[in-house]
Parts: C-alpha cells; sequence; structure tokens
C-alpha cells in the first residue's frame, strides 16, 4: 500500500508539474502577438525604404525628404565644399568615426567615407545632440563657421561633410544605408 | 472573506506583509484554503471561464484600442488596417469578436445554471442582483463596441437602439438627441460609444469583484441546493476546484478557438464589412446573437412604447428572481415540476432567439413567426411572475438528502437522487 | 438572410414594392463550386490568385475599387506571390493622386490632377475620385469596392462567381428588368446594375496558357477577391492548427490531473 500512495504522489507530483510547465509554455507563446503588435505594422515598414530621383538637385542645393519620420538631406555639394571637406585632418574631429551605414562600425570619418559619391551629401537632418533638425548654410544665410548646417536648438556646428565641428552635438550626422539604382536614382533604407 | 482566516504566514516577510497589506492572506482564504461543496458540476466552471472571458476582452480591447480611431471618417479603414497590417492584428481582432460571443454564452450558462440550481435564493440573493447587473453592463459594453467597426450593422443597429429611448413620452426625443450628441447617429456618437466602450469593462471588473465577494461570505450553492453542513461536505478550492476549472477552462478555450482560427466570421454579420452609410438601410437589421431574444420580444409588440417596456421588463425582471420564488428548496433536481418550467423557460428563450433573426413578416413551418415570437415572450414573463411564485406553493418537493457528504460519499440510494 | 445593396436606386426599389415581390426575386441559392482555400487546410492556389488579379486589373478595375489592398500585401506570405520587384512594378503601372509638389499644386494647368507612380505603400487607386463621379459615371449606380467583397456578401466568393456568371440563365417571361439594369437572378432582386457585358470569355489573356472562358476568369478573380478580404488566411489556419495541436495536449494533461487530484476525494 505504501508503494502506491508513494508512486500516486509522485504521478500527481508530474501532471502538477506537466500542467504548469505546458501551461506557462503556451502562456508565452500567446504573449508574443501582443508583444509583437507593437511593432511597426506592415505600411510602416512599406515606407522603411524609399526611392528618390536626385537629378533636379543644384549644386550647392539641399534637399529635405521624408525617410521613416525623420527629414533626410540630399545635399548636392560644390567643388569647393568637397575640397573644404576633404582637407579637413580626422584626427582633429570631435568624432572621429565615419557613422556611415554602408560602412563598417570603425571607418574614419574621411570626406570619402562619408558619401558614396563625393558630389552627393546624404545625411540623417537629426541633430545627434538631441534630435532637433539643423539649418543648412546657404550663401546668403552661412549657418555657423564651418559651412555646413548649425542646429539652432543648442547650437552644434557641422561641416560641409556633415560631421560635427563644435557644440554639444557628440556625433557627427548619421548616413543611413543608402544606394544608387541608377546615376540619378537613389534607394534609402 | 468569510469565517475566521486559516492563513499562516510562515516567513518574516510574509508576516511583515500579512500585517501592513493582507493580500496573501486574502488570496489564501479566497482561492486556496476556501471550503467549496465537494460536489460541484461542470455547469460551476463557467464562473472561472467568464473571468478568463473578461481579461481576454479587456487585453485584446486594450491592444485593437492603440490602432483603432474613433472617427466615423477614419474608424472602418482604421480597423481594416488592424486585419491587415498590424502585426498579428487580425489574431488580437477575431479574439476580440469571437470573445464576446464566448463570453456571453459562458454568462447564459452560468444564468441558466444559477435559475436550475436556485443560486439567487437566500442567502445569495445578492450575488444574483450584482451578476445581473454584470450582464446588463456587458449588454451595454457589446453595443457600445459593435459600432465602433462603423459598418453597415454597427450604425444602424445604433441607431435602431438609441431610438428605443425616443419611445419615452415627451422628453423621448430630447434623450435621443443628448445620446447622439447630433441629430442623428454621428460622429459625435461614434467617439462617446468608444469612450464608454473603453470605461465599462473596468466597471464590469469592479462589479466582479464584488460578485465575488458576495459569493465568499455563504459560499458557494450546489446542484443538491442543501447548505453545507460540516467541513466533510467541502473540499479546499485549491487543488480540487483550481484543476477542475482549469481543465474545463482549456476545453472551452479550445471551442472558443475553433471559431477564432477557423471560421471567425461565423457570429458576424457580412454587411458590417460594408461601410456605414446613413442614406441606405439593410434590408434586414439583426443585432448579434446574444440580443436576439430581447430584439424578438421588442418587435413582437406592434406599439413603439410598449414594445421598449416589454423589452426592459424583461430584464427587470431578472433583479426580482430572488423574491418572486417562493419554494424552500432551492435546487430543480427536488422540483419535478419545477424542473419542467424550467426547461421550457430555455426553449421559449431559444425560440425568442430564433424569431429575433427572423425578418418581421417570416413565416417558417407556416407559423408566423411574430406569433412565436409573442407566445414565448408570454411564457417568459409567466415564467417569473406566475410559475416561480405559484409552483413554489403549491409543488411537493423531492426528499433532499441529509447532506452533501451523504450524497456524494455515502449511501448510493441518497446520489441517485439525480 | 436578404443582403443589402449597396446600390442606392435598388435599395429604395425594394423598399418601396411590396414583401410578395421581394420574396418573389429573391436571389437564387450560389452556384456549387469549389475553392482551394476552403476548409481547415484549404490554401490559395497562387496561380489562380495572379490570374484573378489580372482579371481584376483589367477587367473589374475600370470601376470597381480595392480601397483597402495595398500594393506591398502582393508580395506578402500567403498572397498571391509575387516578388518584391513584380510587386513594386505594378504599382509603378498605377498613376497616384500625387501631393502638393512645390508650388503647392494639385493640377496641371489644364486641370488635371497631378499624379506619380504608386509605390509599395500604396493602396490600389479608386478609379474613381470620389463616390459622385463613381455614380455619374455609372447611370447613377455605385459600383461597390471590392476590397471585402466576399466577406460582405453572403455565399463569399461563391456569389461573386454566380453573379459572374450568372447573366445568361433564362429569364423568366414575367419578370421585367428596369432600364439601366441587367438580369441576374443570383442577385437580390434579380436586377443588377453591373452590365452582363463586364466580363466576357477571352477578356483577359493568360501569360500561363489557361483558357480564359468566363468560368475560369470568374473563378481565378473570386479567389483574388477572397484574398484580396483575407490575406492572412493562410497565416489564421495554420496556427490554428498548432494552438488547437497544444489545446488538446494541455486539456489531457489537465484532465490527467484532474482524475489524479479527485479520485482521493470520491
Amino acid at each position: 500500500m505504501t508503494a502506491t500512495t508513494h508512486d500516486a504522489g509522485t504521478r500527481r507530483d508530474f501532471l502538477y508539474v506537466a500542467s504548469g510547465a505546458v501551461g506557462a509554455v503556451g502562456a508565452a507563446a500567446a504573449l508574443w502577438p501582443f508583444i509583437d503588435q507593437m511593432n511597426p505594422s506592415a505600411a510602416a515598414l512599406a515606407l522603411a525604404t524609399i526611392e528618390a530621383d536626385v537629378a533636379a538637385i543644384q549644386p550647392g542645393q539641399q534637399v529635405v525628404l521624408k525617410w521613416r519620420g525623420h527629414p533626410l538631406f540630399v545635399r548636392r555639394r560644390t567643388e569647393t565644399e568637397i575640397s573644404e571637406a576633404k582637407s579637413v585632418d580626422v584626427s582633429t574631429l570631435p568624432d572621429p568615426l565615419a557613422f556611415n551605414h554602408n560602412l563598417p562600425d570603425n571607418a574614419p570619418a574621411t570626406d570619402a567615407n562619408r558619401a558614396i559619391k563625393p558630389e552627393l551629401l546624404v545625411l540623417i537632418g537629426v541633430c545627434t545632440h538631441l534630435g532637433c533638425t539643423p539649418t543648412v548654410a546657404t550663401p546668403t544665410a552661412p549657418q555657423g563657421e564651418y559651412g555646413g548646417w548649425l542646429c539652432h536648438c543648442h547650437g552644434s556646428q557641422y561641416d560641409t561633410s556633415g560631421r560635427i565641428r563644435k557644440g554639444p552635438a557628440p556625433r557627427n550626422l548619421e548616413v543611413p544605408p543608402y544606394s544608387f539604382l541608377s546615376d540619378t536614382r537613389i534607394k534609402v533604407g | 472573506m468569510s469565517g475566521p482566516s486559516t492563513y499562516n504566514p510562515k516567513s518574516g516577510l510574509e508576516k511583515w506583509i500579512d500585517q501592513r497589506l493582507p493580500l496573501p492572506r486574502l488570496l489564501h482564504d479566497t482561492v486556496h484554503t476556501f471550503p467549496t461543496p465537494r460536489n460541484l458540476n461542470i455547469w460551476y466552471t463557467f464562473g472561472g471561464i467568464l473571468t478568463f472571458c473578461l481579461g481576454v476582452q479587456i487585453l485584446t480591447g486594450i491592444v485593437l484600442a492603440m490602432h483603432y480611431v474613433a472617427n466615423a471618417g477614419l474608424a472602418f479603414n482604421s480597423v481594416e488596417s488592424i486585419m491587415r497590417d498590424v502585426n498579428y492584428g487580425w489574431l488580437i481582432r477575431y479574439i476580440h469578436a469571437n470573445g464576446a460571443s464566448m463570453f456571453f454564452l459562458a454568462v447564459y450558462i452560468h444564468m441558466f445554471r444559477g435559475l436550475y440550481y436556485g443560486s439567487y435564493k437566500a442567502p445569495r440573493e445578492l450575488i444574483w442582483i450584482l451578476g445581473v447587473l454584470i450582464y446588463l453592463l456587458m449588454m451595454a459594453t457589446a453595443f457600445f463596441g459593435y459600432v465602433l467597426p462603423w459598418g453597415q450593422m454597427s450604425f444602424w443597429g445604433a441607431t435602431v437602439i438609441t431610438n428605443l429611448f425616443s419611445a419615452i413620452p415627451v422628453i423621448g426625443g430630447h434623450i435621443a438627441t443628448w445620446l447622439w450628441g447630433d441629430f442623428a447617429v454621428g460622429d459625435a456618437t461614434l467617439n462617446r460609444f468608444f469612450s464608454l466602450h473603453y470605461l465599462l469593462p473596468f466597471i464590469i471588473a469592479g462589479v466582479v469583484g464584488l460578485h465575488i465577494w458576495a459569493l465568499h461570505v455563504p459560499g458557494n450553492n450546489n446542484p443538491l441546493g442543501i447548505d453545507v453542513k460540516s467541513p466533510q461536505d467541502t473540499v479546499p478550492f485549491h487543488p480540487y476546484y483550481t484543476v477542475k476549472d482549469a481543465f474545463y477552462l482549456c476545453l472551452f478555450v479550445l471551442f472558443f478557438a475553433a471559431f477564432v482560427f477557423y471560421s471567425p466570421d461565423f457570429f458576424g454579420n457580412p454587411d458590417n464589412y460594408i461601410p456605414a452609410n446613413p442614406l441606405v438601410t439593410p434590408p434586414d437589421i439583426v443585432p448579434e446573437w446574444y440580443l436576439l431574444p430581447y430584439y424578438a420580444m421588442l418587435r413582437s409588440i406592434p406599439d413603439k412604447l410598449m414594445g421598449v417596456i416589454v423589452m426592459g421588463g424583461a430584464i427587470v425582471t431578472l433583479f426580482l428572481i430572488p423574491w418572486l420564488d417562493t419554494s424552500r428548496v432551492r435546487s430543480c433536481r427536488f422540483r419535478p415540476l419545477m424542473k419542467q418550467f424550467f426547461w421550457g423557460f430555455v426553449v421559449a428563450c431559444v425560440l425568442l432567439g430564433y424569431c429575433g433573426a427572423q425578418s418581421v413578416d417570416a413565416v417558417k413551418f407556416g407559423v408566423p413567426m411574430v406569433w412565436v415570437a409573442r407566445i414565448a415572450s408570454i411564457y417568459y414573463y409567466a415564467f417569473f411572475w406566475l410559475i416561480l411564485p405559484i409552483v413554489g406553493l403549491i409543488e411537493t418537493p423531492k426528499k433532499l438528502p441529509a447532506s452533501i457528504a451523504q450524497s456524494v460519499l455515502g449511501d448510493s440510494a441518497a446520489a441517485a437522487a439525480e | 438572410m436578404r443582403k443589402v445593396l449597396p446600390l442606392a436606386l435598388l435599395a429604395g426599389l425594394l423598399a418601396s414594392t411590396s414583401a410578395f415581390a421581394a420574396e418573389d426575386t429573391a436571389r437564387r441559392p450560389v452556384k456549387d463550386v469549389t475553392f482551394s482555400f476552403e476548409g481547415p487546410f484549404g490554401t490559395y492556389d497562387r496561380a489562380a490568385l495572379q490570374r484573378g488579379f489580372q482579371v481584376y486589373k483589367e477587367v473589374c478595375a475600370t470601376c470597381h475599387g480595392l480601397d483597402h489592398v495595398a500594393f506591398h500585401a502582393l508580395n506578402e506570405e500567403g498572397g498571391p506571390g509575387f516578388s518584391e520587384a513584380q510587386a513594386k512594378a505594378i504599382a509603378a503601372g498605377y498613376k497616384i493622386p500625387a501631393e502638393p509638389n512645390d508650388k503647392g499644386e494639385l493640377f496641371n494647368d489644364q486641370g488635371v490632377r497631378l499624379t506619380r507612380p504608386g509605390i509599395l505603400a500604396d493602396a490600389f487607386p479608386n478609379p474613381f475620385p470620389n463616390e459622385q463621379a463613381a455614380r455619374a459615371g455609372n447611370g447613377g449606380k455605385l459600383p461597390p469596392d471590392l476590397s471585402m467583397i466576399t466577406k460582405a456578401r453572403m455565399g463569399g466568393a461563391k456569389y461573386v462567381y454566380s453573379i459572374l456568371t450568372g447573366f445568361h440563365e433564362q429569364k423568366p417571361a414575367d419578370f421585367e428588368v428596369p432600364e439601366g439594369a441587367y438580369f441576374n437572378p443570383y442577385f437580390e432582386g434579380w436586377a443588377i446594375g453591373m452590365p452582363n457585358t463586364a466580363l466576357g470569355a477571352n477578356a483577359v489573356t493568360y501569360s500561363d496558357g489557361t483558357k480564359a472562358t468566363i468560368e475560369q476568369e470568374a473563378h481565378d478573380v473570386s479567389t483574388f477577391l477572397e484574398w484580396a478580404g483575407e490575406p492572412k488566411m493562410e497565416q489564421r489556419k495554420s496556427m490554428g492548427l498548432s494552438v488547437l495541436i497544444f489545446l488538446v495536449v494541455l486539456s489531457g494533461i489537465l484532465f490527467a490531473a484532474y482524475r489524479k487530484i479527485w479520485k482521493d476525494a470520491h
């Protein structure tokens, strides 16, 4: 009799553990849809990659697109702006890394590492300090000392390569993943 | 909650908490050691199932509200984007939509069980009344919720139901306008219905708390309808009823899941996949199945005000049942006459539901459905206002067993009272 | 149950006729046609979806919108199985009303609405700019949006199939078809606003060599519209199977535990 009672106890314990374990697995699996529903929807993902025609952008001109909810700067640089950006010694920069999603994380912030084609700069227009949108410099309205962008929130200044030169921003303007579909058409994201 | 607590805090931490917030004690006494009659059958598992349903509706509802837009111009599209674009949105919406039907299915079983075993009788009147209140709140919540997808049936269902209030003499028209926030069901109505649809479930949860609290004072009724007399009559809630409730809940979820995954639109109406159009009324306006019996009553009366009164009275009557029943015996197991009238009542409710789903002028098997609905409505009222008081007085109940323990464990003759 | 007719004229007609007439011209039961997506394990036939898409695009889309279906759905799992490049090309083939241009214009000098090529995030553009234009172009009747047509009608895809193949049934001699309507006994009231020439044999040329009979075209487009209404059906059924299996296993374990625990109590 004692043996059967003991077995019965073991079997009961096993059933407790089994129902608890299987129930827990089910609950965990059921939880996932409730978590995943807060991730970007298929509609948001369909907009995560955009294509744009850049042929009409004149040298010295910047157009602002919207990409993943952020401003996207597409700037066709003049020869002067490019050579200015190239002449900077990377070791003197506050942020010596390229911050370019098309290159390895440790790529140095040379001007060549900031753009796929030197004349066309594609940057996420979000100041790396606290997320404001920097203002682009034009010949009539220079923004800061470096000919690139000035963030009016806290005075971060970027050069013609979008690299941080002065002010509180810790990093260069981010270069998004992008590629050229043709000479005049880019795909971002 | 009732009687002396058997909670015995073991660790220092448990003692510390117990002296400050005796929540573990409350849980221990209500779901752990709570003495529960040992003879509860399958129909007593629906209380737990209903708690589960409420939880599921609140959880999925909160998620849907993250994606839904309560605006007459955008609501329909936002529901479609939930179905198509939101990750698992289709699953969550199908659970919510079918969950409403499952909730009502369970609540009807729960209520019929209460009626059959006399669970509304002293000292459980307040449990019953709180239960009817929950049922009423559920109907309001379901009605508001059905409007939200802003399909044709949403819109016209809302129009028809809110127009019921216009039957009230003198102020009825003003009440309807006040409910709409406009001169017809529109954007303002949709917004307030969304707000109330979000609010009411939490009020339901509060009343459920009171319902359970009230249950834990006298303890559960049971299929024999006799009082618990000795500890022999009961078993601790855990593990006996936790495991039993869990098993039947699992079967219920299986049934629920079959609809969600294999026939998600079974309880729905195709017209609700057509965007609301205030200029075109669908040929047949049908409420959700769980409201059909009342709808049938409403339509069976040719007079507008009388129809509304009859329908409202059918629900008000439910509150009064504890005092309409004159029987000394609770359970229909020992009431041979009442048992037959009870099943007649179930048939009347099903017939009313069937009639409510037909068009007004429908004739089935050579019988005009409106007359079936009238007879069933009369039976509904007669059941509560005549049968329940009279049968209690004239009926000779069968002999009650001496105790639950004797019935379950003891001599088999008593067990055969079934 | 009789179903709503979103055609204002016909609904008005029905409301004004007696119950007798409405009963008399109640729509016939849908044709008994089978589809691959039926049953608990049914899936969409990819080739039929692609052919059905072609029928929608080349025939139905002249009058009917597909407002809730986005181009990105075309290459999602459980759909017609177009590649992303194909879906992009399909989207780019549609003209979408453009956002205001740099000068803030929505119309060109001739007053024509400016457009841009569609992208994956766009939905199928409606053939008409608004409901009034759609009615004006269709003799006062509104061609319903087809995104959820199989869910919004009793009979679903079979209903769509029956309507499309039901124009040439013998008309009872005493039935008068109102002007501007066409006889179709599968439609409530028997008089439909959609012309009986809407879908003919060889209305499309299938690239996979399938013969484009009316039945074939109707079957394909009904499949496509079923998918348009329920793009997550395959996910739903396959997830359902795992959920049901799981619940059966859990029920079994709980039943064993229940029996074990209650054994001592009786």
